[in-house]
């Protein structure tokens, strides 16, 4: 069981709402990692849906690119879409 | 005890005493997640027991709740089938036990939800719910071993051979049963049989696993003849309420 893969979980907390990243576990094969992902992360009612994806499988920015990829957006304040308001009762945006 | 509560009893006992098992892998599993997994299925049963308990506690009349009813009794008095107090053993027995036993619990809990009686109805209407994870687990990982290496297969065959003497029992009718049943309350546990034989075979077949062959059942634990280990498990499970009588925290 040591050489179980990595999973990536992520878990849709209720209808309408993305699915968010929430953790990892380790399972052999995609059902197990389903299922224990059902079993470690959604025990307290956080989620409608799952979904689980091999860590091998995600490709990260690297570390050391930083500086280039994000800092330019930095004074670019002018994209933020702020001319808008926002009525109260909308929740997740 | 009268028939109905002596049903609730025997529902409870189950439960109870499968949960205490299951829990004697927290901590122990072959990995975190699994430890979870067992956990999560000990609860669950744990759960049912305390509503099946607390019932048959009512249904008696003697002022007993489902803690008197957990703590307070002697092994001659659990009427849990045989196959739950079965030893964990290893992994693969374990698994071979609550595959066994959650597909009897669902096809159970399926039927006893159209019970006449509101309260047996609305446990097993939870009840169900839980208990078809439980079988679904149970099934994977019974494919796993089974259609796993030669070393995990020859460990899901022991595991069944195992349990394999004590399934008929879970279907076995009694004056009991028949009592329930005629009350309307309780169900035909004996019809259950063919749609668990199919489930099973279905899953054995895709481990690629032969179904055990027929042997002498072993029955007696609703009347209360279980084997050493029962006492064993009792002995850890009430020891607190035995040590310290009506200890609270």
């Amino acid at each position: 069981m040591k050489d179980w893969p990595l999973w990536e979980v992520f878990v849709r907390g209720k209808g309408g709402l993305s699915h968010r990243h929430v953790g990892s576990v380790h399972a052999a094969d995609p059902k197990m990692a389903i299922e224990h992902a059902r079993d470690a992360y959604t025990r307290r009612m956080e989620g409608v849906s799952l979904w689980v994806v091999p860590s091998a499988q995600i490709t990260a920015s690297d570390p050391g690119d930083a500086a280039a990829l994000f800092e330019p957006a930095e004074d670019k304040v002018y994209r933020h879409p702020t001319f808008y308001s926002i009525p109260d009762h909308i929740k997740h945006i | 005890m009268n028939a109905l509560a002596t049903y609730a009893l025997r529902l409870g006992d189950d439960s109870l005493i499968l949960g205490q098992r299951l829990s004697e892998w927290c901590g122990h599993a072959p990995a975190l997640e699994v430890d979870l997994s067992l956990a999560n299925v000990a609860l669950d049963q744990i759960g049912q027991a305390t509503h099946f308990l607390a019932l048959a506690g009512e249904l008696e009349g003697r002022g007993r709740d489902a803690d008197a009813l957990a703590f307070r009794r002697d092994v001659m008095d659990f009427t849990n089938c045989l196959l739950v107090e079965q030893p964990n053993g290893d992994f693969a027995q374990t698994i071979a036990r609550q595959f066994l036993f959650s597909h009897y619990q669902e096809l159970l809990f399926a039927a006893l939800a159209a019970s006449k009686h509101e309260r047996f109805a609305a446990i097993a209407a939870k009840a169900v719910k839980e208990v078809k994870y439980h079988a679904t687990l149970a099934s994977d990982w019974v494919v796993r071993l089974g259609d796993g290496t030669e070393e995990s297969k020859q460990h899901m065959i022991a595991g069944l051979d195992w349990m394999w003497r004590f399934a008929d029992e879970m279907f076995a009718m009694d004056a009991v049963d028949a009592a329930a049943l005629e009350a309307g309350v309780g169900i035909d546990k004996a019809a259950l049989k063919p749609a668990w034989n199919q489930r099973i075979d279905l899953v054995l077949a895709d481990a690629t696993l032969e179904r055990p062959a027929s042997r002498r059942p072993v029955l007696g634990g609703r009347r209360g003849h279980h084997s050493e280990h029962l006492g064993h498990l009792l002995s850890e499970l009430q020891f607190l309420q035995r040590a310290y009588p009506g200890a609270t925290w």
